[in-house]
């Protein structure tokens, strides 16, 4: 997906896909090596340089997908449709790395795989599930302008879902105190930190809009070829 | 959107419909590709053509379930997307019955005389149904009827709140001798009362002997429209097989 | 607007007429939520947690399950010979069919619970006490929240393959929040809080039901026209 294999174009490395690959390794080499550790929670705390920068790609990914999912019912134009889908299948695999690096950074430092009390934990969960319902219910439907109109109407739904599902979360959490081994407080990072972090935020949005470019040619090729197949009325 | 009213009253000769280029797209797909006619109170245009021509398509954004993609298309001087005052001059009838199984015939068209906003519908309900000779199995449930009993409900379900334009997508389909005969009195009815109707049918003959006006479509297209001097059975034959042909 | 609450109710004896002939849904729904009761009891040690404990749980979990059973033939009856052309051919505004299908929904939904509730207190010694009032209370706005959803849902789901796995998968993430909001303000009413530690829940489904009900109506118009 990162090789763009265009017949009108000699096989040279694509631009973006390029920065973006070699981005994200830096920023993952300068989280490993070249970052101090935390006082607190030591190595492992070094999954946060991958897990917070995912998760702030898993929800504007989902946030562009809303976006242009309003903007497709009032103006109908079928590239945003084609674009919210792209984002939708990125978005997914970047809340899936949010799902996986989360245990792993809190059974270390919480002493819990997982935290039914985490405001943000949960939230990616159901964001997670709102995008799988959108990749299977795009699957289910057959006609083009109908998926679209339904995929749609998931989208921004599941946007007005996610801060009910914060704030009830939330009150959850006020309601039952969880005994926590050590809970972290927000941190105040020091400046090297901040940097590597946003460094590694950059990267992962570079890599966001790489993958969400090549995604969204495929589903120009697949429209246009589906187009042009005999069509039965 | 608001529909825009013509504020007279609609005069006699005034088409009752009309459509100018009228275009439905699906994507990239043209389903109806700039179709043009109008007909006044009174008349029948019978619509022949092969399967995915586009007809269904055109009564349907005629009938109010599509939006046209461009043209325009006038239902009772309404310019459409006319809402629900076009809606309501309009009565569909389709080779699906649109029913209710497990509600009776009586029960399926009072509902859709209700919906058309009739209050005490009843001797219309009945009426309705007796012009289909569904009288006498008005209170059975719709489950228990044959096809073709079901279409005749189908059709006087679609006719109970009096339309002004009726559009029939092939409305034979399933009906026995005695309900085909019921159904061409019935529209004959309707065209001396001043209803206009547009006929989808693949049955030339039939369509032929109501119709006023015809058409041959194909790929979106009127490829052929004539008035009712100038039909003639074997030449629509012809066209018609010419474009089952091209079509492929 | 009195339009459309007379034609929304005009569809929505429709479908209740239709669902009283064949009943099968109710039923359905109703056997499940027994079922479910028993298979609940069973499947946690009595000494270890008591049913009353338990009970607001599964009353909520139960609800939003057996809900779901008649959700589904909510548009299944109008896909069957494409009935719903002939709604949408007729004058009647998109708004009035929603409402009149979640009108049904919601009535269908009360039915089964009228059964299943006190089914629930009878086997799990539910001791109601003065909280009947507000049980009710919250019973109807989570009922209002989940047959918003659910009847959006059910009329994109009859429209596609796999109409019954996609209706729940679609719904359940929405359903969590209601679910949530009603156990918790049920369990702190059941052991005797004051009922304003209860509010802030409420507060939640009601702030659930009016963005929702807001959102779906607006939202139903697209999906059944183009």
């Amino acid at each position: 997906m990162l090789l763009n294999a265009r017949t009108d174009t000699e096989v040279k490395l694509p631009l973006l896909p390029s920065i973006a690959g070699l981005s994200v390794a830096g920023a993952v080499a300068r989280a490993a090596f070249f970052t101090p550790l935390e006082a607190r929670q030591g190595a492992a705390q070094k999954i946060f340089y991958i897990h917070v920068p995912a998760a702030w790609v898993a929800f504007m990914a989902f946030f562009l997908v809303a976006i242009a999912s309003g903007v497709y019912l009032w103006l109908r134009d079928h590239r945003l449709d084609q674009f919210a889908e792209s984002s939708a299948e990125v978005g997914v695999i970047f809340t899936t790395v949010v799902l996986i690096t989360g245990p792993l950074w809190a059974r270390p430092i919480w002493g819990t795989w997982w935290a039914w009390w985490d405001v943000r934990l949960v939230s990616t969960l159901f964001l997670w599930f709102i995008y799988v319902s959108y990749i299977v219910l795009r699957g289910a439907v057959e006609s083009p302008g109908l998926r679209a109109r339904y995929s749609a109407i998931l989208g921004i739904l599941g946007a007005l879902l996610i801060p009910f599902i914060h704030l009830s979360v939330y009150l959850f959490s006020t309601m039952h105190p969880m005994p926590i081994v050590g809970k972290p407080s927000k941190p105040s990072l020091p400046s090297e930190m901040l940097v590597t972090l946003l460094l590694s935020l950059g990267a992962f949005t570079l890599l966001y809009f790489a993958f969400v470019r090549s995604r969204y040619r495929y589903a120009v090729e697949r429209d246009a070829a589906a187009a042009g197949a005999p069509s039965y009325a | 959107m608001p529909a825009r009213i013509s504020s007279e009253p609609t005069p006699a000769t005034a088409p009752i419909v009309e459509a100018t280029e009228l275009t439905r797209v699906f994507g990239p797909r043209q389903a109806v590709a700039g179709v043009s006619f109008s007909l006044a109170a009174g008349e029948c245009l019978a619509v022949f053509g092969p399967n995915g021509a586009g007809k269904t398509t055109m009564l349907r954004v005629l009938a109010g379930l599509l939006k046209p993609t461009s043209g325009t298309a006038r239902v009772s001087g309404i310019e459409l997307p006319g809402g629900a005052l076009a809606r309501s001059r309009v009565g569909l009838i389709s080779h699906h019955t649109m029913l209710y199984e497990a509600l009776s015939p009586r029960e399926n068209v009072a509902f859709a005389a209700r919906l058309y906003g009739i209050r005490d519908a009843g001797a219309r309900v009945d009426d309705a149904l007796r012009r289909m000779a569904m009288l006498d199995r008005a209170n059975a449930s719709v489950r228990s009827l044959s096809r073709g009993m079901q279409q005749r409900v189908s059709i006087a379900r679609a006719m109970v709140h009096s339309p002004q334009l009726v559009l029939a997508d092939e409305p034979y389909s399933g009906l026995d001798d005695a309900g085909a005969r019921a159904l061409t009195a019935l529209l004959q009815e309707l065209r001396s009362a001043g209803t206009a109707i547009i006929i989808v049918t693949h049955n030339i003959v039939e369509g032929l002997s109501l119709a006023t006006r015809a058409a041959v479509m194909q790929a979106g297209r009127f490829i052929r429209q004539d008035t009712a001097d100038r039909i003639d059975a074997s030449t629509y034959a012809a066209a018609y097989r010419e474009a089952l042909a091209a079509s492929g | 607007m009195a339009e459309i609450l007379f034609t929304a109710w005009l569809i929505a004896r429709k479908d209740l007429t239709i669902e009283f002939r064949t009943r099968s849904a109710f039923f359905s729904a109703v056997v499940f939520a027994l079922l479910a009761l028993v298979i609940f009891y069973y499947a946690w040690d009595p000494t270890a947690v008591t049913p009353t404990d338990l009970a607001p749980g599964i009353m909520w979990v139960i609800f939003t399950f057996s809900g779901l059973l008649g959700l589904h033939r909510s548009f299944g009856v109008e896909a069957a010979d494409h009935a719903i052309d002939g709604l949408l051919a007729s004058p009647v505004s998109r708004e009035s069919i929603f409402l009149g299908k979640a009108i049904a929904n919601l009535i269908f939904v009360a039915a089964v619970q009228v059964i299943a509730i006190p089914a629930l207190v009878l086997f799990y010694n539910v001791p109601l006490g003065g909280i009947a009032g507000p049980l009710v209370a919250i019973a109807i706005l989570a009922a209002i929240g989940l047959v918003t959803v659910g009847t959006l849902f059910s009329a994109m789901a009859v429209n596609t393959r796999l109409a019954e796995l996609l209706l729940p998968m679609l719904a359940l993430p929405f359903f969590v929040p209601v679910v949530m909001a009603a156990a918790q303000a049920t369990a702190k009413l059941l052991s005797g809080r004051p009922l304003i530690e209860a509010a802030a829940w409420i507060k939640l489904l009601l702030a659930f039901d009016i963005v929702f009900v807001a959102a779906c109506s607006l939202a139903f118009p697209f999906t059944v026209e183009d």
